[in-house]
């Protein structure tokens, strides 16, 4: 580029009126700062348990959508609920990362079984499932319920199966899962009842 | 200004004052390192509250994982086995992340207007659609806690939830901690408690126990309390006096005014030159002789 001493003058002057400028504030970006938009704004909230273990966290599960009927409701946040009194907010390291527990790839959302001498889970329905497991309770109960010992002491014991119920239930739901599980004489047992 | 949400203090590469008349609460996150488990309830509730996930790391023999901040990990915790004379074998545990200096090297030494904000309440925040990626907050830091994201080139760090702080929430990482190690409010309730803690750290035999809110940064809004305050290096490298590095300081507080200074004097002097002797002008009759000689020339 060939430029004249009077050009090069006139660019000269141009750079150093523009960066005087900028530099004594009259900057051509707009002067605006705003942090990220609270993303809960209006959100709906849903009180859960925290499905882990038996402490039984409270948490909020925050959905899009306010319930309206085409809205379709996806959860999109998970935090600890400030009014439970177990945790009162807080929540361990699983706990606070449940959201991608609940949009997991392997989570299971229906009833699978895998039948003796097959490799493959097939799906079944619920109906299926609760048949199913009822049939071989009774089954297994009825071959090896034992009803006195040795010594002719009455025991009532069932040893053959064992029952793992519901970590997150409350003081209700335990008393009636313990209840069905010792009346059936069932001694391997763990839920929530046993904290 | 009517879409801030926050007061401002302080604006990167902004040589115009920003509004001082209102004052907003100044808040401020306590972390006791002795009551820490290193159970990183932090770290994931960061990852949740700021839609960051990063990528799985390896196992290098210690807890620490991923190995240091990321764009997508803006806290992290740091495991550090040392050996102490008062108490021999110690593992210390340290929740790092942006202190939100109250002088921010970052905002200093950061070119780009309002890439780098700080409010009022005393957050120090990023703004990626203004950050030029120059990388020159990470120099700037006495900390070392900007990242520069692979992925789109700007500087990422804790924002100290200034989204939730915004709205009267406080920080995911202080709500979620199960020990209640990390705490928020306002500074001045921060240090009391502090305090407190201190005293009751001194009183079960930690001597040294003490708050660490620097003077070399006018201090920081995440502090902490530590049981061991007279050698903060013991956790995992914590400066023991951080400043602004003077590079930074005679760069922007002294080359940039006299930069200004020379560019001002120089405009001026034009203008006088201008005013004065006014353009340099050509006689007809020099001209002619100039064009003659070249004909010659040729």
């Amino acid at each position: 580029m060939q430029l004249s001493r009077r050009q090069f003058f006139k660019v000269a002057a141009g750079g150093l009126t523009g960066s005087s400028l900028v530099a004594m504030g009259f900057s051509p970006t707009a002067a605006l700062a705003e942090v990220r938009t609270f993303k809960l704004a209006r959100s709906t909230e849903t009180r859960n348990t925290c499905p882990y273990c038996s402490v039984g966290c409270g948490i909020i599960m925050y959905s899009l959508g306010d319930k309206a009927k085409n809205a379709h409701a996806e959860i999109f946040h998970i935090e600890g609920d400030p009014d439970h009194p177990v945790n009162r907010g807080s929540l361990c390291p699983k706990g606070a990362g449940l959201l991608d527990f609940v949009h997991s790839k392997n989570r299971l959302k229906y009833p699978e079984v895998r039948e003796p001498g097959t490799k493959e889970w097939k799906r079944i329905s619920w109906d299926e499932a609760f048949t199913r497991i009822a049939k071989l309770v009774k089954e297994d109960r009825d071959a090896n319920f034992i009803a006195k010992n040795a010594d002719g002491v009455t025991v009532n014991r069932w040893l053959t199966t064992g029952f793992l119920a519901a970590s997150a239930s409350s003081n209700e739901a335990g008393y009636i899962t313990h209840k069905v599980v010792r009346s059936l004489g069932m001694l391997a047992f763990d839920n929530q009842a046993r904290v | 200004m009517a879409l801030q949400s926050l007061d401002i203090a302080k604006r990167s590469a902004t040589t115009t004052e920003s509004p001082q008349a209102r004052k907003t609460l100044e808040v401020a996150k306590l972390i006791d390192v002795s009551k820490c488990i290193g159970c990183k309830a932090c770290q994931v509730a960061c990852m949740q509250w700021n839609d960051l996930r990063d990528e799985v790391g390896t196992c290098a023999g210690t807890y620490d994982n991923p190995r240091d901040m990321t764009d997508q990990s803006w806290t992290v915790m740091r495991y550090a086995e040392v050996e102490t004379e008062e108490r021999g074998l110690e593992w210390l545990i340290r929740k790092d992340g942006c202190m939100h200096c109250e002088d921010p090297g970052c905002l200093k030494a950061c070119p780009a207007p309002g890439a780098i904000i700080k409010y009022a309440n005393g957050i120090v925040d990023f703004h990626q659609e203004n950050c030029i990626g120059c990388g020159y907050c990470v120099s700037g830091c006495p900390f070392n806690v900007p990242r520069i994201s692979q992925k789109d080139s700007k500087a990422y760090k804790c924002t100290l939830c200034s989204d939730r702080v915004a709205v009267g929430l406080e920080p995911a990482c202080v709500k979620v901690c199960p020990t209640g190690s990390i705490s928020f409010g306002s500074k001045v309730d921060m240090q009391e408690l502090a305090a407190e803690r201190v005293t009751e750290l001194k009183e079960r035999g930690f001597k040294n126990a003490g708050l660490y809110d620097p003077a070399g940064v006018g201090g920081t809004h995440v502090m902490y309390v530590l049981n061991h305050a007279d050698k903060p290096a013991l956790y995992s490298g914590l400066p023991a006096d951080p400043t602004i590095a003077p590079t930074v300081t005679l760069w922007k507080s002294v080359a940039k005014p006299l930069a200004m200074a020379g560019m001002a004097a120089a405009a001026l002097g034009g203008l006088f030159h201008y005013v004065m002797k006014g353009p340099n002008e050509v006689s007809k009759e020099i001209e002619a002789e100039v064009e003659r000689e070249l004909e010659g020339e040729k």
